[in-house]
């Protein structure tokens, strides 16, 4: 009874608040177009007068000319908008998606969030992106159900714990949070893992990373969205770049080394632009190819799968790389499963029968107790491998083409730090320090920078 | 299931064989410069359709072969030419 009057007089004050934030529903001139702020508050007032939310961001007539075009609407392309727009004041930007915003890889990644990997230069990086994380929710008004739940890595060989011990160390120079702990102390942390002597592959050991987690990929995407679109940024979706112009290349068309872009082709027209970022991932050979660069990527598919919901009872990421398996469990109780990728290069996103059979046999393996769940769904994305398991950033040998590319199975963790930098990279015409060590020259000069944490699983 | 037909042993699971990759011209290493070298050893052509590649058959013959494969569709024809050499001791 209380309860009842106490929300009901709440939603009085939460639809003044509302109307305190966002003005009203009612006379906001030229803005009125603009998204509301998501609020608690909000949320009660739109629940109980039935209002419907308004767009996330507007649909626009695509324009004959822009500052800068990036190709993919994924976390890396919107967030590289995002912050053209806010650090930079650069507004005048065109994302651009042959699909709906998110459905690549960012809508297909497994969602774990980590910064425990194994080169200095990969550490400072990917920890930048985990601090962008945490602070996500509030920069970008979406709830993000960002969990820094703890990510464990198991070692099941002698080598693998040595491994993991190399890890720790590194992590604990740079400041990261990371440790090697025992089974008991992994038990507690992850009940169900058998971590008994007799089990096929014996848990010796785990990485522990307690900052790390999970976060809900399809709010990332759309906040970035949202963010940029509130900022001026045009969002294209349904619109396919078919080919990149450039002038006064090596190659043929005037493409290829020396060459400088001029704009792009769109199944909805050509763009005049100075400044192309291919932000693509399973594509990004094929983007690279209409400007005449060569990329040292190939494109593999990664399956994963997710159960039916069930009672929460896993609260840390728990990955095995020996079994090639990552297993967590969303808030809303599905065990979400993720493999290494397939063993040859491939573009085909279909699911296959021995995936979900090796997958549930390692499953088994690790988690005894879960052999009567049944699984939903299965799907693929695909991956861009680079020879030495590091993304390919920043300027490529044709002018105003830039790469945020070769994002492997580690592209959505680096969403945010991506976006930021590319970002920097574009406004000040200069490589951000962090990037550096990622520019595709490092193949040709033959300084790899070799993730061997890269993805946990598969190699 | 992938079936890879290998050309001798017949129709066998991916599973059962190596993927070695695409099929590059190897160049002289000793004429080729450091840059043609490493062009080699890591610039992909990663195209959507039909690939040259080399794979090895670990479980079977043993032997390593060259096949063409639709990366779209994943289906396989021999290459044009019998020079199933590529990459190894065949």
């Amino acid at each position: 009874m209380s309860v009842v009057s106490a929300a009901r007089s709440g939603l009085r004050s939460a639809a003044a608040a509302l109307a305190a934030t966002t003005g009203g529903s009612g006379e906001r001139g030229p803005k009125r177009s603009r998204p509301a702020r998501y609020s608690a508050a909000g949320l009660i007032a739109r629940g109980a007068s039935g209002r419907t939310w308004p767009r996330a961001w507007r649909e626009l007539p695509l324009q004959r000319s822009y500052d800068v075009v990036i190709i993919g609407g994924g976390v890396h392309g919107l967030a590289t908008a995002y912050y053209l727009a806010t650090n930079h004041g650069i507004t005048d930007v065109a994302v651009l998606d042959k699909s709906y915003l998110g459905s690549g890889g960012s809508g297909r990644n497994t969602a774990i969030i980590r910064s425990n990997y194994l080169t200095p230069e990969g550490i400072a990086f990917y920890d930048r992106s985990l601090q962008l994380y945490r602070t996500m929710a509030v920069d970008l008004n979406i709830n993000v159900m960002f969990s820094q739940r703890g990510h464990l890595t198991l070692a099941h060989t002698d080598a693998a714990l040595r491994t993991m011990r190399w890890r720790a160390e590194v992590n604990k120079l740079q400041g990261v949070d990371s440790r090697v702990i025992d089974p008991a102390t992994i038990e507690r942390l992850a009940p169900g893992l058998d971590v008994s002597s007799r089990a096929r592959y014996p848990i010796l050991g785990a990485l522990y990373h307690p900052p790390g987690g999970i976060v809900r990929h399809d709010a990332v995407v759309w906040g970035y969205a949202r963010g940029a679109d509130r900022r001026g940024v045009e969002l294209h979706q349904r619109t396919e770049v078919t080919d990149i112009v450039v002038e006064g290349g090596d190659g043929p068309d005037g493409k290829g080394p020396g060459g400088r872009v001029t704009g792009v082709r769109t199944n909805r027209g050509d763009i005049a632009t100075p400044i192309v970022v291919n932000c693509t991932a399973g594509w990004a050979t094929l983007v690279a190819d209409m400007a005449g660069v060569e990329l040292p990527i190939s494109t593999r598919p990664l399956q994963a799968a997710v159960t039916e919901p069930v009672k929460v009872f896993l609260p840390t990421v728990v990955v095995s790389g020996s079994l090639h398996v990552y297993v967590s469990q969303t808030d809303r109780g599905e065990l979400v499963f993720g493999a290494s990728v397939d063993p040859y290069n491939n573009y085909s996103v279909r699911g296959s029968l021995e995936f979900t059979e090796e997958l549930a046999s390692h499953v088994l393996a690790l988690m005894p107790g879960l052999s009567k769940m049944r699984l939903l769904r299965q799907w693929a994305g695909l991956c861009d491998m680079t020879p030495d398991y590091s993304p390919v950033m920043g300027f490529t040998p044709v002018g105003g083409f830039l790469c945020d590319v070769g994002w492997g199975t580690y592209g959505f963790k680096a969403g945010p730090v991506s976006g930021e930098t590319m970002a920097e990279c574009i406004a000040t015409d200069q490589t951000p320090k962090l990037i550096a060590p990622f520019a595709l020259s490092r193949f040709a000069a033959g300084r790899l920078v070799g993730e061997k944490g890269a993805a946990a699983v598969g190699h | 299931m992938l079936l890879v037909p290998c050309p001798h042993c017949g129709p066998r699971n991916a599973t059962d064989l190596r993927y070695v990759g695409e099929a590059h011209p190897r160049p002289d290493p000793g004429t080729a410069s450091i840059e043609e070298w490493r062009a080699y050893l890591y610039l992909e052509r990663n195209p959507a359709g039909w690939l040259r590649e080399t794979w090895y058959c670990r479980s079977g013959c043993r032997r390593y072969f060259t096949l063409e494969r639709n990366t779209a569709t994943n289906e396989f024809r021999q290459p044009a030419l019998p020079g199933n050499k590529v990459g190894g001791r065949a």
